[in-house]
């Protein structure tokens, strides 16, 4: 473990700019590469969120200069309700693909998994650079799709066959965008499998001396998970987007079954499957929820403790309920087939595991609540971010109750209600754990720290707004609202409008409050107070290292572990914690006595 | 800001409660004859979900005001029954209930899907084609003739596809833009997807089913109140998804009899 291959002690710091700072090893410059995508495409992806709330509050409202971006889309600068659907499946691809699995696991994972561990960089630092640069392709390859003839890809980020997979005659927005979302889809799964595995590695094989595997912060344990997820999910993804493209240009059927009728027209394509989409497709994106949360809750609990001043109360089962729920996403992707037309008897199959994995997840929940007892919790930008994190995790995640019962999706499916439940459980609490670990990291990774006061506002304007936003949507469902609809008029949602309206101006405020947060990130980085080298009195590796730290990270040492990762709440010569890499004796704060 | 925070908590915790325990928000009132067994398994759902939701904020409401901004010297206490203690509780309180309604909601599932048609229910095919529903009765032979899509046609009006001229079952078909029902009879639908996929949703029936494009699905369902609803594509089929819709009509068993009448004049 801490005799480290020749290829890392090879590494040495770059000279040239392009290798420092454009095509670098680094894994610390790349994690800060994938944070930057993140940030473009989050930014991207809210301001299509905005288009899409204006839309359905005001149908016929003129936006300025939209008609510059699609002048068929949007003539006049008013929205159409097709390119509604357009701007609807943008938004979906960009933020479940380059920002949530790109933020808070390819981003902050790249910067701190190897420095948690006591390691001077991944395992495979080229494969690293070129995860990046090949998920960067991924990303131009779909925004090049605003702009071809037909426009932007309108078959939602799921992108059901047959309707992806006819083509063009399935009408406009099926011909060129949507050949384009599938091969930027494929790419991002070559990026993906190409971190995973690379995490993967790192974690068995770098850990320095004296860093097991129970000592792993856990972060580290999140980002460890997430990758084995990962490396699975994406190798589904991948060969169905391939698939996906050769029935789109190549005339194969592996989608399209025989004797579809379009335009009075009689397809070519014979013996294909919708329902093998749905199931490629699902078997990754289940699992893809979990690559976007589980980081996120590996990140908050890191960030917890340290508020806290007391290790979680059990640290072993928030590592094991961790894996459970990394194993059991694999066992629940038909609960979003309950109404495909998959045998009913297969429902059945699948909504007892979407019910049983609520109870890892709720013992964690419970650890981090229970965990709060008796400790000396700080406030910070940092610890208001976690623990909104918790509360939105709870308020995402009892809707689903409802819609892992198959007896009950049958009236919820395809309404608001699972666009409320997905939006807080895995959107919003995912970027509250990329907002907490932003604050928490920024003065490692920049040497410079955030304001707080922001930070603060930033959170108070966010978490009303997300509520204020995502609960309606809950009613709405209730209420028979369906979702991927442009237009509630004439019809028998239009006394849901007001509600939309609502919805709309919280959306419109709290995405602005957002740009509280960007000044903050922009101004931090050249004039924020200068960090200190542990200015938060934590535990972990990456705190005994200057900030920002040394390109190979330890200055050519490799340190020594000798504590759990979480040593809070003790008496040291440091205060009321003892870091991992210090020498010091003390009582060690172990699990609780009644699980050892 | 840390009992600031508790409270926000609990406002907003009461506060999305409200509306649900106020009754301002549920499903339209049920016209079916299934969808009391989904109602009941709804509300069942909504009380174990709610008391979960409000005790968790709550609690970690009271423990973000009471544990926070402690003075220095402040000793670190352990939660009474520790870890151990809490994964007891995941289990036998969530497990049991989320178990309880997994077993209660197979039940209502299977009411649903697990029971073939009756003998004499009426028979209706659907067709759900960008960006439109089509329905077929099978006429007085009781039989739905075969289709054949390359002569589906707009022009001609054939939206099925239909050989009146050498399929015998075909001659008496009638073909409807409305699905007009008889109230109180159990309707077996045929579900046909011309095109890609379709989904088939009536809030007030509690029926929700996609149109699998080359699979022909079946169910069945019986409209007990008299009224007219609207059917709602709720699977992205194009540009025109939005307005894919059509309206399902329950009559009197004689109101329908003559307005079948009607339409068949009108092929």
């Amino acid at each position: 473990m801490h005799d480290m291959p020749q290829a890392i002690k090879e590494h040495a710091p770059a000279q040239t700019f392009i290798r420092k700072y454009v095509f670098s090893v680094d894994h610390k410059v790349i994690g800060k590469q994938y944070f930057g995508l993140a940030l473009v495409a989050v930014f991207i992806g809210m301001a299509l969120s905005w288009l899409m709330r204006l839309h359905l509050a005001w149908p016929n409202l003129h936006i300025p200069g939209l008609q510059w971006l699609s002048s068929s889309g949007a003539p006049n600068g008013v929205i159409t309700p097709e390119y509604y659907l357009s701007l609807m499946t943008m938004h979906g691809t960009l933020m479940i693909f380059f920002v949530l699995t790109n933020a808070p696991f390819a981003g902050f994972g790249n910067y701190f998994l190897p420095i948690q561990i006591g390691a001077e960089d991944m395992a495979f630092p080229r494969f690293n650079m070129m995860s990046f640069w090949v998920t960067l392709v991924a990303f131009c390859v779909l925004m090049s799709a605003f702009f071809v003839g037909d426009g932007p890809p309108l078959a939602g980020w799921t992108s059901y066959a047959p309707l992806s997979a006819v083509g063009g005659s399935a009408g406009p927005g099926e011909g060129t965008g949507q050949t384009l979302w599938a091969i930027s889809i494929a790419i991002f799964c070559i990026g993906q499998l190409l971190g995973s595995l690379n995490f993967i590695s790192t974690t068995l094989d770098l850990r320095t001396r004296g860093m097991t595997l129970m000592r792993m912060p856990l972060s580290t344990w999140a980002w460890f998970i997430t990758s084995c997820i990962g490396l699975l999910a994406f190798a589904v993804l991948l060969p169905a987007c391939l698939l996906l493209v050769l029935d789109r240009i190549a005339g194969t059927s592996f989608f399209v079954p025989s004797n579809l009728v379009i335009s009075d027209q009689v397809q070519t394509h014979s013996g294909g499957s919708p329902l093998l989409w749905q199931h490629l497709f699902w078997f990754f994106g289940h699992p893809e929820v979990y690559i976007a949360i589980v980081p996120a809750m590996g990140i908050v609990s890191h960030i917890l403790v340290n508020s806290m001043r007391r290790p979680l109360l059990s640290h072993r089962v928030v590592i094991y309920s961790l894996i459970s729920i990394g194993f059991l996403s694999y066992m629940v992707w038909g609960h979003h087939m309950f109404v495909s037309g998959m045998s009913p008897f297969s429902a059945l199959m699948f909504s007892f595991p979407t019910l049983i994995i609520t109870i890892p997840s709720t013992i964690i929940t419970l650890i981090w609540i229970g965990s709060l007892y008796g400790s000396k919790l700080r406030i910070t930008a940092a610890s208001l971010f976690a623990l909104g994190f918790i509360s939105l995790f709870v308020s995402g995640g009892v809707s689903g109750f409802f819609l892992a019962q198959p007896s009950i999706d049958i009236y919820l499916h395809a309404t608001y209600f699972v666009v409320g439940h997905f939006h807080l459980v895995m959107g919003v609490a995912s970027i509250f754990g990329i907002f907490a670990g932003t604050y928490f990291w920024f003065p490692k990774m920049f040497g410079r720290t955030m304001n707080e006061g922001l930070g603060k506002l930033h959170f108070w304007l966010t978490f009303v707004g997300a509520y204020c936003i995502f609960m309606p949507f809950h009613y709405l469902g209730l209420a028979g609202n369906v979702r991927r609809y442009s237009a509630f008029v004439e019809d028998y949602l239009q006394p849901l409008l007001p509600v939309h309206k609502f919805i709309s101006i919280a959306a419109l405020i709290t995405g602005a409050a957002q740009l509280i947060f960007l000044y903050n990130l922009v101004y931090s980085r050249f004039r924020g107070k200068p960090a200190t080298e542990n200015p938060w009195e934590a535990t972990s590796l990456e705190w005994s290292i200057p900030s920002p730290p040394p390109f190979d990270n330890f200055g050519g040492k490799h340190p020594v572990v000798y504590h759990d990762p979480y040593q809070y709440g003790i008496a040291s010569s440091t205060g009321d914690y003892v870091m991992q890499n210090s020498p010091e004796q003390i009582q060690t704060v172990r699990d609780d006595k009644s699980l050892t | 800001m840390a009992k600031l925070f508790a409270v926000t908590l609990v406002i907003i915790a009461l506060g999305s409660a409200a509306p649900i325990l106020m009754h301002k928000w549920t499903p339209p009132q049920d016209i079916s004859a299934h969808g009391p067994t989904i109602d009941d398994q709804m509300s069942h759902t909504m009380v174990e979900a709610g008391i979960s939701f409000l005790a968790a904020q709550i609690i970690l409401a009271v423990f973000i005001w009471k544990f926070s901004g402690r003075r220095e010297g402040a000793r670190i206490s352990s939660f009474p029954g520790g870890a151990m203690g809490l994964v007891i509780a995941a289990f036998l309180l969530v497990g049991t209930e989320v178990l309880a309604l997994g077993v209660m909601g197979a039940r209502a599932w299977a009411a649903v899907y697990f029971t073939p048609p009756a003998p004499n229910a009426l028979l209706v095919q659907a067709q759900a084609g960008q960006f439109a529903f089509y329905f077929r009765y099978p006429g007085p032979d009781g039989k739905l003739g075969p289709l054949h899509p390359e002569m589906i046609s707009e022009a001609t009006q054939n939206l099925f596809g239909l050989d009146v001229d050498h399929d015998a079952d075909s001659k008496d078909d009638i073909v409807t833009a409305e699905l007009g029902v008889p109230v109180n009879r159990e309707i077996h639908l045929l579900m046909h997807a011309k095109d890609v996929g379709h989904s088939f949703y009536v809030p007030e029936l509690r029926i929700q089913q996609d149109f699998l494009p080359g699979l022909d699905l079946s169910l069945h369902f019986t409209a007990t109140k008299l009224g007219r609803h609207e059917i709602v594509c709720t699977q992205l089929c194009g540009l025109g998804h939005y307005n894919m819709k059509a309206y399902l009509n329950v009559m009197s068993a004689e109101d329908f009899e003559g307005w079948l009448k009607q339409q068949a004049t009108q092929q």
